[in-house]
């Protein structure tokens, strides 16, 4: 640790002296481990430790980014970015104003995890017992990664920002097959640094191996529209592809035909929806407290009451938008430059009961947990883990895993109701400009969408 | 290294040292415009070793910190999985050109008017398309060193060049696109402004899709966003060994339709993913995937062949973790078929550029199900405009089992895939 210290005191120092109209840098340390089965056996556990860091520098619009694992040199590799920055800079820089910030953020949940391997591979055992008492099971998969990171950042106005991050993921993935059909279940989950939240899970665990099985028999929903009820966990990777990704200001700010469709006060949905992304929200693997820009985290409503009143900024996107930053910037690790990013992005919780849902729908899909999702801003797909339909108001028979797809223009106006019960989903990882995946949460309660376009036969 | 190696060889009976660095200059541009610059420096060492039978493994970014390698590797050998193959002594290796010294030599300066020129080439057809793109030059060195005096080593180049265009009208959105890479250095960005003005000519006028069964045409990069992840998963000799892949029983019997080969080839002369040898040292080949429909071969790593008993397939490759069974460049063999006349030869269809979303169902059973992100409705012969809100669903084994035509001329998609256009006679359309 002293190591990655020292030389952000040196770069700090360096960064005030340079002629650039802003600098900064970032430094890492990180300590990881994973371990993987595959089948019965356990395929691989490994260890990792990595030091490396970044300095970005801004001249005339233009920015240098140079990255390195090499701690020597470093007053060179400010020059290499400056210069780049020149090469590129054209027009007049532009950042929003924030003041500079100089903060030790305490450890509080993010500390290194004391965990011995034999005991984190004792609960994987324990789980893959479970597994693989199913009968008709095939394989399975189990990723468990955890990493402790440690980062500075220093800018040339003066900050200098200590940041711990723990995070925890569990992967479990159960296949069956029969016949040359093969099916199969997943669970994901995911925490800041808590490891009791993947452990007794083994009933959860069970009902996943024995879904697989389950989907040998299930048949594929047919293709066309339906009303479709989506459980919290697949409301929130909805919430993240339909609309969390067009509030990014990045994809906006230059481009003058999308900010004209993204005006401020536009209407997207109905009167109760109300859509959210905090990194304020404590403990969440999309939480912290200053952004990879030094930016303090906060609140933003993206949608209140149906209309857009908010979106994500980095300091570069806020000042050419004339609006306040919102500390979105996220990077990856140290090889990438900030870009702006979701965090914990939710539907905030409404009235009803998951059974007022589904009471009235005659014919429908319910639709539960999550393969993934992705988005080109207009249109978005999302898959779900578990799919049943609806009769006559009520839950019937297991579908194959289902792929809904819908118009974020549309889709978000035929919301008809929020349920009363919102959850968070840990296990996501996000994708951006060939930064994946970073950890964020997303949730809501369930939600049940008119004229959905499901993928079937 | 060779201290890591030394050091490894003192508490463990067999260790192999793996060390990568590279050098990457992205330039970006934003928005039409240049926007950034960057220079990654990256190094990454990987010792594996095996201790009382059993397989350890570390990484880091220091090479001259050796010990907490060592140690990292050792307590994690405690749980590791048995070791059941030996790493490979000194072997000869193919001679596969992937390195070209002007790659390194361009300067920034030049790949930026690259990116500008075919900026500039896109806009001038489109004036209010709003376009990304990139261009980068990349350097990688590579070198393995193990206990059984085995050693490799190589450096390849790769520049590449890509644009992404959208063009917003209303709240209707279009994504087109377009990418190209080598290890020689690309000079002529008119190549890839061509295909984007075709995507853009073809996607003028919209039409509509009805909700029905209709053959379809997936371009080469409709082959690769919707068919290529389910049977590398299929092909991956881990997955045949779990008994999870679909056609893991059926080595050397019919599975798909005959006008249907694919080969898995790192040999061919400067292409991004080709090397003389995987990432555990093992010596380069060509492996025939699919003959004439046949299933010929499954892809292997040193582990999961002796597991199954076979050899390596010289497919390891490293994502950060340990050694898995991974394809290098597949190369889809050509037909006899132009994409015209497989046009003329539809009454109702699709033609599907890009499909989203398709890999994110049951892959495993080679279920896929997406949204047609770019794709063309095609009326008696003629393609009459872009479909939207259209979502195509369908099994890729049912699938390749009966194909139409295989077109005529292939093409890089990215810098794995070479595939010509695809002709289907049957796939699900539900539309909006």
């Amino acid at each position: 640790m002293t190591d990655i210290r020292a030389a952000s005191r040196q770069l700090a120092e360096a960064l005030q002296k340079h002629r650039a109209d802003y600098m900064e840098a970032r430094l890492e340390e990180s300590r990881l481990s994973h371990i993987t089965y595959r089948g019965r056996e356990l395929e691989s556990a490994g260890q990792s430790t990595a030091v490396g860091g970044n300095i970005r520098a801004l001249v005339k619009g233009g920015w240098g980014f140079v990255s390195f694992n090499d701690l020597n040199d470093l007053p060179d590799r400010i020059d290499r970015a400056v210069k780049q920055a020149k090469l590129v800079g054209k027009e007049k820089s532009q950042l929003a104003p924030v003041e500079p910030a100089v903060d030790n953020v305490s450890n509080g949940k993010d500390v290194p995890l004391t965990i011995p391997l034999a005991e984190k591979k004792k609960l994987l055992d324990e789980y893959n017992e479970i597994i693989w008492r199913t009968p008709q099971l095939q394989t399975s998969v189990i990723a468990y990664g955890d990493s402790h990171k440690k980062t500075v950042f220093v800018n040339s106005a003066g900050s200098y920002i200590e940041q711990p991050r723990t995070d925890i993921t569990l992967r479990i993935s159960a296949v069956a097959a029969d016949n040359g059909e093969v099916q199969q279940a997943g669970l994901s989950l995911g925490s800041r640094g808590d490891f009791n939240a993947i452990t007794g899970l083994h009933k959860q665990v069970e009902e996943t191996a024995k879904h697989a099985v389950e989907l040998l028999s299930a048949p594929q929903v047919k293709g066309g529209e339906y009303t479709v009820v989506l459980d919290p966990i697949l409301a929130g990777v909805f919430v993240h592809e339909a609309f969390g990704h067009l509030s990014e200001a990045d994809h906006i700010y230059e481009n003058e035909r999308l900010r004209q469709i993204m005006v401020l006060g536009k209407k997207f949905g109905g009167k109760e929806l109300n859509i959210i992304d905090s990194a304020a929200r404590p403990d969440l693997r999309g939480s912290y407290k200053y952004d990879d820009e030094g930016v303090a985290a906060t609140k933003t409503y993206l949608i209140k009451a149906g209309e857009l009143v908010g979106r994500l900024h980095s300091r570069e996107t806020a000042a050419k938008m004339n609006e306040k930053p919102t500390g979105n910037a996220r990077a990856m690790n140290y090889r990438f430059p900030p870009i702006v990013r979701m965090t914990n992005t939710y539907i905030e919780p409404g009235q009803g009961s998951f059974d007022d849902l589904i009471a009235d729908i005659k014919e429908g899909v319910y639709a539960k947990n999550w393969f993934g999702g992705t988005t080109s801003m207009e249109m978005f797909t999302f898959s779900a883990g578990e799919a049943y339909m609806i009769r006559n108001g009520k839950v019937a028979e297991a579908l194959r895993p289902v792929v809904l797809t819908g118009n974020v223009f549309i889709t978000l106006n035929n919301i008809d109701a929020i349920g009363n019960d919102l959850d968070m989903n840990q296990g996501g990882g996000c994708g951006k400009g060939g930064q994946y995946p970073l950890p964020v949460a997303n949730g809501s309660p369930h939600i049940r969408i008119r004229k959905c376009l499901v993928g079937g036969s | 290294m060779e201290r890591i190696l030394a050091q490894a060889k003192k508490v463990a009976e067999e260790a192999e040292v793996f060390l990568v660095s590279a050098e990457e200059t992205p330039v970006h541009f934003e928005a039409n415009r240049l926007k950034h610059i960057q220079g990654k420096q990256s190094t990454s060492v990987a010792l594996r070793i095996v201790k009382d039978g059993r397989l350890g493994y570390a990484t880091g970014t220091d090479v001259s910190d050796s010990q907490s390698l060592v140690n990292n590797a050792v307590e994690t050998a405690k749980f590791g999985t048995k070791a059941r193959f030996e790493l490979p002594p000194t072997t000869p290796y193919p001679p596969v050109d992937i390195f070209d010294p002007d790659v390194e030599s361009i300067p920034i300066e030049q790949m930026a008017s690259l990116g500008e020129e075919l900026i500039a080439l896109v806009t001038e057809h489109t004036p209010d398309i709003v376009c990304e793109a990139g261009v980068e030059k990349e350097t990688i060195v590579l070198r393995i060193i193990n206990s059984r005096g085995g050693q490799a080593e190589y450096k390849k180049s790769v520049f590449s060049i890509g644009v992404v265009g959208n063009l917003v009208r209303g709240t209707d959105m279009l994504f087109v696109g377009e990418g190209q890479s080598s290890c020689h250095p690309l000079a002529d960005v008119g190549e890839i402004a061509k295909v984007v003005l075709r995507q853009l000519d073809l996607a003028k006028n919209q039409a509509s899709a009805p909700t029905k069964t209709l053959p379809v045409i997936f371009s080469p990069e409709g082959v690769a966003s919707a068919l290529i992840s389910p049977l590398m998963a299929a092909f991956n000799g881990k997955t045949v060994l779990e008994g999870a892949s679909p056609i893991g029983k059926r080595l050397g019997e019919q599975v798909f339709d005959t006008k249907l080969s694919l080969t898995d080839d790192p040999t061919i002369a400067y292409r991004p993913h080709s090397r003389p040898c995987d990432d555990e040292g093992v010596p380069s080949q060509r492996t025939p995937l699919i003959e004439e429909g046949v299933v010929s071969s499954f892809i292997y790593d040193l582990q999961t062949a002796a597991m199954a008993k076979t050899k390596s397939t010289g497919s390891a490759s490293r994502g950060g973790g340990l050694p898995v069974p991974s394809p290098s460049t597949l190369v889809v063999a050509p037909g006899d078929t132009t994409f015209d006349e497989m046009l003329k030869d539809i009454k109702e269809g699709l033609v599907i550029e890009q499909l989203m979303g398709a890999e994110q169902g049951n892959i495993l059973g080679g279920d896929f199900s997406g949204n047609v992100l770019l794709g063309y409705k095609v009326e008696s012969g003629k393609i009459i405009g872009r479909v939207k809100n259209t979502m195509v669903s369908g099994n890729v084994y049912k699938l390749l089992k009966e194909i139409n035509a295989i077109g005529s001329q292939p093409k890089w998609v990215g810098s794995v895939l070479s595939t010509p256009d695809i002709y289907f006679p049957r796939l699900s359309v539900a539309s909006k």
